[in-house]
C-alpha cells in the first residue's frame, strides 16, 4: 500500500515537473513600447557565454522570458564557455545561431572570415544608448557588425581567509606558495596573456619566439597549478576548494556575492581589456527577430537588469549615468585613472591565421606537457 | 519453401542499408578525414601528429588497465557470492547494481567531487576529526576511481551471469574427484567463467580509455587523456576535423586489436577447457 | 565465510550507492552548494520547474529515447528474422561485423563519426545547420539496433521452426504466421531489446553530445551545467529520476516473481 502511494506521489511529482509551470516567480517588465509581434511562435537561437544575462534567479528580470512574452519569439538559449568553442560551433555548420556574443578579437577574425551579417542600426531604436567610447573600434571600424553588450578587464581573485593578500602580480599564479590552489584560463588566449604579460610583450605579437618563450613560462608553472578552468571557477572560489584564479573583473563580484571573503585585484603588469558584443552570424534564419532581440537588449531597463546581474561593466549610457544602478561609478568595474592606468591594459586582435595556428598548437602542447 | 526464406531473408534488408549508411560509410569518413588534410588531398601529415599524443595515448592505457584490474579484482568475488546466494536475494541484489546505470553517469561522477574534493565530505570530516587532510581530488587516483565506480556493473553482471549456467554437477563430481574449495574455483569456476570475464573486460576497458568527463571532472582537467584531445580538436573548428579523426582511428584500431588478441585469448581458454 | 561474503557484498553496494546518497542528500540542501550543507529544504525541488532548459532537456531525451527504442525495435527484430535465415556466408558475416561494430568501438568515436558524416552531408546539401532532432535521433537508432538484435536472435535460435510451418500447413499466409507464431515466441527477447535500447538511448551522453546540435538531451544540458556551478536542481532532478526508476524496478522485480510463481505452480499441476 505505501508502496503503491509514493509511486502515485512520484507520478504527480513528474507530472508537475514536466507540465506546469506554476508557482514561478519574476520581476516584470514593463515598458510603452510597442513591440512587433509579427514573428510570434518563431524561435531565436541565442549563443552566448555562460552566466551572461539575467536569467530570473536573485529576484531579477527574466531577460528572456520578457521577450517572448513581449514578442511572441521562442528564445532557445545556449551557453558557451569560450570564444574558440562559440566559433567552432558556428564554423562546423553543425547549429546555426540567430544571435551570438562573442568578444572583440573573435569579432574581427569572424568579419574576417565573412561569418558575420551586417546589423542595421538604423532599424534599431535603442541604438543611441551605446556610448561613443565604445563605437568605431578597431575590431568593427565602421560599426556594422556588432552592438557593445559589455566590458571588462581581467584580474585576479584570491580568498582572503585561506592565504595573505599576494603581491599584485600575475606571477601570483606561478608561486610555490599556492601549491594545488591556484587556478589559470582554460582558453588558449587568456592563458597565455597571464604568461605574457609577466614578460612584458605585446598580447598580439607576431613572433612566434615570444609565442614559445610564454609557452615555456606555463610549462613551468603547470605543476603548481591545481588546474586550467573557465566557469566551474565560480564553484572552486566560492567553496574555498581552490583558493586564488584570473577571471573577469564582474564575475568577481557574482563570487563575492556567495563568499566574502573573496578579494580582486589588478596585477601591476597590466591587463587584457575586451569589449563583448552581440553579433548576427551569416547563417542566422531569423534576422528581423534578432533585430529585435538586440534592440530589446538595449532596453533601458534590460540593459540596467543584465548589468546589475553579470555585474561587468556597461557601454549603455542609460545604465552607466544611472545613479541608482548598484554599480555605479565602481572603482573596480569603472577604475578612475589615478587608480589604473589604462595605457596597462591590451586589447586582443585577430592575428595572422599562421600565428594563431602556430599558439593554438602550443596551448595543445602544454595540455599535452 | 524457398519464398518463404527469401521472404524472411529480405527483412533484413533495411536494416542492412541503415548499418552500412551509418556504420560503415562514418567510419570510412573518418579514414578518409584522417588521411586529407584541409584541401581533400592526401596527406600523411595527421596520422604522423600522433607522435606528439604519445603520452596521452600511454596514460589513457595506463588508467584504463588499471582501472580495469581493480574492477575486476573487485567483481569477480562479488559476482561470485552473488550465485551462492538465495534466488530471490540474487534477483534483488542484481537490480540494486543495475540500477546505478539508469542514473546519468555525469551526475554520478560529479557527486564523488562532493566526496573527494579539499572542501568535500571526507576532508571536512577528517578535519573535525583534527587529523590532517588528504589529496584527493585532482590526482590520478580520483580518476581510476571514477572509471571504476562508473564501468563496475558492466564487470560484475556479464561475470554473474555466466557463473550462474556453470553446472553444478560438475562442481560435486570436482568434490568428489577430490579438489578442494580453491582448486575448485581455479580448475572449474574460473576457466568457465572466462567468457563472462573477457567480456566484462571489454566493457570496463574500451569506455575507460576513451573517457573524457571522468579526467575533466575528477582530473582537474590539467592533463588530457586521449579523449579529451579528441573531443577538444573536434570542438576546436572545422580546421582541426583532419588530426582528430587520425586520433580517433588511431584509438578505434587500437581498440580492435586489443579485443582481437582478447577474443583469442579467450578462445583458447574456451580449447583448454574442452581438452 | 558467509559473513564474509555478506559484509564484502554490502561494501561494493554502499560503493555504488555512496555518490547517490551524497546526490539525494545535497538535492535537499537550503544552499546554492553541492559540497557545503546548510539545511534542510525542499526548495531545489519547486525550483526543477523553472530551469527551462533542464525540463527541455528532459522532454528531449524522452522523445528521442521513446523513438528511438520503438524504431529500432521494429527493425532490429524484423533484422534478426532476416539474419538467421541468411545463409550465404558473406551476407552472414557482413551482417554479424557490422551489427558488432557500434558495440565494440568507443562512444566517441561513433559519436564523432556520426558528426562528420552528418556534417558532411549537411555541406553538400547547403544546409545552415546539419544537427538537430533527425540526427541525434538516427546516432540513437544506430546504436541501439545492436542490442535489440542481439537480444532477439537467441529467442529465435530457441524457437520451434516447425511450428512456423505448422501454421503455414494449417493455412496461414506466411504475414500471418510470423505474426501469430514467430512474434509471440520471441516477445521476451523484443520486450529485453526495448527495454534496453530505451535505457541505453535515455543514459548516453557521448553520441548526443556530438550529433544533437540545438537538440540537447539532459545529459548533454547536464554536462554543459558542470561546466559552470551546478546547483542542487540537478540533483533534485536526478533524485526523481532515481526514485522513478528505482519504483519502476521494483514493481518489474515484485511481477516477474509473482508470473514465475504461477508458473512454477502451472508446471506442478501439469
Amino acid at each position: 500500500m505505501l508502496k503503491k502511494l509514493n509511486c502515485y506521489l512520484l507520478c504527480t511529482a513528474l507530472i508537475c515537473v514536466l507540465f506546469s509551470s506554476c508557482g514561478y516567480k519574476y520581476m516584470d517588465f514593463e515598458t510603452d513600447r510597442e513591440f512587433n509581434k509579427d514573428f510570434a511562435g518563431h524561435v531565436l537561437n541565442v549563443y552566448n557565454w555562460g552566466e551572461y544575462i539575467s536569467d530570473g534567479s536573485y529576484e531579477m528580470m527574466d531577460v528572456n522570458r520578457e521577450f517572448e512574452k513581449l514578442t511572441g519569439i521562442h528564445v532557445n538559449y545556449t551557453t558557451f564557455e569560450s570564444n574558440e568553442t562559440m566559433y567552432s560551433q558556428l564554423k562546423s555548420g553543425g547549429v546555426s545561431y540567430d544571435i551570438v556574443i562573442p568578444s572583440d578579437y573573435m569579432i574581427e577574425r569572424m568579419i574576417n572570415e565573412d561569418m558575420l551579417r551586417k546589423i542595421d542600426t538604423s532599424r534599431l531604436q535603442n541604438y543611441h544608448y551605446i556610448m561613443d567610447d565604445y563605437k568605431e573600434l578597431f575590431y568593427d571600424p565602421n560599426n556594422e557588425y556588432s552592438v557593445p553588450y559589455s566590458v571588462g578587464m581581467v584580474g585576479i581573485i584570491y580568498n582572503s581567509a585561506l592565504i595573505e593578500e599576494p603581491e599584485h602580480s600575475w606571477r601570483a599564479l606561478w608561486d610555490e606558495k599556492y601549491r594545488d590552489m591556484s587556478l589559470n584560463f582554460s582558453n588558449p588566449r587568456d592563458c597565455f596573456m597571464t604568461a605574457q604579460m609577466i614578460l612584458g610583450q605585446d598580447l598580439n605579437t607576431t613572433n612566434k619566439s615570444d609565442w614559445d618563450k610564454a609557452a615555456q613560462l606555463l610549462k613551468d608553472g603547470k605543476s603548481v597549478l591545481q588546474g586550467y578552468v573557465m566557469d566551474e571557477i565560480y564553484g572552486k572560489l566560492e567553496t574555498g576548494e581552490a583558493a586564488i584564479g584570473p577571471y573577469y573583473a564582474g564575475d568577481y563580484y557574482t563570487m563575492q556575492e556567495i563568499n566574502e571573503d573573496l578579494e580582486f585585484f589588478y596585477p601591476e603588469e597590466g591587463t587584457n581589456i575586451f569589449v563583448d558584443a552581440v553579433c548576427i552570424p551569416k547563417t542566422a534564419k531569423n534576422y528581423d527577430e534578432a533585430l529585435l532581440y538586440i534592440d530589446f537588449l538595449l532596453e533601458p531597463e534590460v540593459a540596467l537588469a543584465n548589468a546589475e546581474y553579470i555585474c561587468y561593466a556597461s557601454p549603455h549610457s542609460a545604465v552607466v549615468e544611472n545613479e541608482d544602478y548598484e554599480y555605479f561609478e565602481d572603482e573596480i568595474l569603472y577604475p578612475a585613472p589615478e587608480d589604473f592606468d589604462i595605457g596597462k591594459a591590451q586589447y586582443y586582435h585577430d592575428i595572422d591565421p599562421d600565428i594563431r595556428r602556430y599558439y593554438e598548437d602550443l596551448w595543445i602542447d602544454l595540455k599535452l606537457y | 519453401m524457398n519464398k518463404k526464406s527469401f521472404g524472411s531473408r529480405l527483412v533484413a534488408a533495411p536494416y542492412l542499408v541503415w548499418a552500412a549508411i551509418f556504420v560503415i560509410v562514418p567510419l570510412v569518413m573518418m579514414a578518409y578525414f584522417a588521411f586529407t588534410d584541409n584541401s581533400g588531398a592526401f596527406t600523411l601529415a595527421n596520422i604522423s601528429q600522433i607522435g606528439r599524443y604519445r603520452k596521452a595515448f600511454a596514460v589513457s592505457i595506463l588508467y584504463a588497465v588499471i582501472a580495469t584490474a581493480i574492477t575486476l579484482v573487485i567483481s569477480y568475488p562479488m559476482a561470485y557470492f552473488m550465485t551462492k546466494m538465495k534466488v530471490s536475494s540474487q534477483r534483488m541484489i542484481m537490480i540494486i547494481v543495475m540500477l546505478p546505470m539508469w542514473m546519468n553517469f555525469l551526475i554520478r561522477t560529479y557527486s564523488w567531487i562532493s566526496i573527494l574534493a579539499n572542501t568535500g565530505i571526507i576532508n571536512t570530516t577528517l578535519k573535525s576529526l583534527g587529523l590532517p587532510t588528504l589529496r584527493l581530488i585532482n590526482t590520478p587516483g580520483a580518476v581510476i576511481l571514477g572509471m571504476v565506480y562508473d564501468f563496475i556493473p558492466y564487470m560484475i553482471l556479464p561475470i554473474y551471469s555466466v557463473m550462474t549456467k556453470i553446472d553444478n554437477s560438475l562442481l560435486e563430481a570436482a568434490e568428489d574427484l577430490g579438489s578442494n574449495a580453491f582448486s575448485r574455483l581455479r580448475r572449474v569456476i574460473l576457466p568457465l567463467s572466462m567468457p563472462g570475464v573477457i567480456s566484462g573486460i571489454t566493457m570496463v576497458f574500451v569506455p575507460s580509455v576513451s573517457t573524457f568527463y571522468i579526467s575533466q571532472k575528477l582530473g582537474g582537467s590539467k592533463n588530457w587523456l586521449i579523449g579529451d584531445a579528441i573531443e577538444y580538436l573536434f570542438g576546436s573548428g572545422p580546421d582541426y576535423y583532419n588530426v582528430a579523426s587520425a586520433l580517433s582511428l588511431v584509438l578505434m584500431v587500437m581498440i580492435l586489436l586489443c579485443l582481437a588478441v582478447m577474443s583469442r585469448f579467450s578462445s583458447d581458454e574456451e580449447g583448454g577447457v574442452i581438452v | 565465510m558467509k559473513v564474509f561474503s555478506r559484509i564484502y557484498v554490502a561494501l561494493i553496494l554502499a560503493f555504488l550507492y555512496a555518490p547517490i546518497a551524497v546526490m539525494i542528500i545535497f538535492s535537499f540542501n537550503s544552499g546554492n552548494s553541492v559540497w557545503v550543507f546548510e539545511s534542510f529544504s525542499a526548495q531545489w525541488y519547486t525550483d526543477i520547474i523553472s530551469n527551462t532548459a533542464m525540463i527541455e532537456g528532459l522532454r528531449h531525451t524522452l522523445t528521442v529515447a521513446i523513438l528511438s527504442a520503438t524504431i529500432a525495435t521494429v527493425l532490429g527484430t524484423a533484422a534478426a528474422v532476416g539474419i538467421t535465415a541468411l545463409r550465404k556466408k558473406i551476407t552472414r558475416s557482413f551482417a554479424t561485423t557490422v551489427t558488432n561494430i557500434p558495440m565494440m568501438n568507443a562512444d566517441i568515436v561513433t559519436g564523432v563519426s556520426l558528426m562528420l558524416l552528418f556534417v558532411f552531408f549537411g555541406r553538400i546539401l547547403g544546409l545552415y545547420e546539419s544537427l538537430g532532432f533527425i540526427t541525434v535521433l538516427i546516432a540513437h537508432i544506430t546504436f541501439n539496433l545492436p542490442y535489440v538484435i542481439l537480444s532477439v536472435i537467441p529467442k529465435l535460435r530457441q524457437t520451434d521452426k516447425n511450428l512456423h510451418e505448422a501454421a503455414l500447413d494449417l493455412g496461414c499466409t506466411p504475414l500471418q504466421a510470423f505474426f501469430k507464431v514467430v512474434i509471440p515466441s520471441i516477445k521476451v527477447g523484443i520486450f529485453t531489446g526495448f527495454i534496453m535500447a530505451f535505457t541505453l538511448s535515455l543514459d548516453d551522453f557521448v553520441i548526443s553530445y556530438f550529433t544533437c546540435g540545438h537538440y540537447q538531451t539532459l545529459p548533454v544540458v547536464i554536462y554543459n551545467m558542470t561546466k559552470k556551478t551546478v546547483t542542487p536542481d540537478v540533483y533534485a532532478l536526478s533524485t526523481i529520476v532515481f526514485a522513478t526508476i528505482f519504483v519502476l524496478l521494483i514493481l518489474y522485480n515484485m511481477l516477474q516473481t509473482k508470473s514465475e510463481q504461477r508458473r512454477n505452480s502451472n508446471v506442478k499441476k501439469a
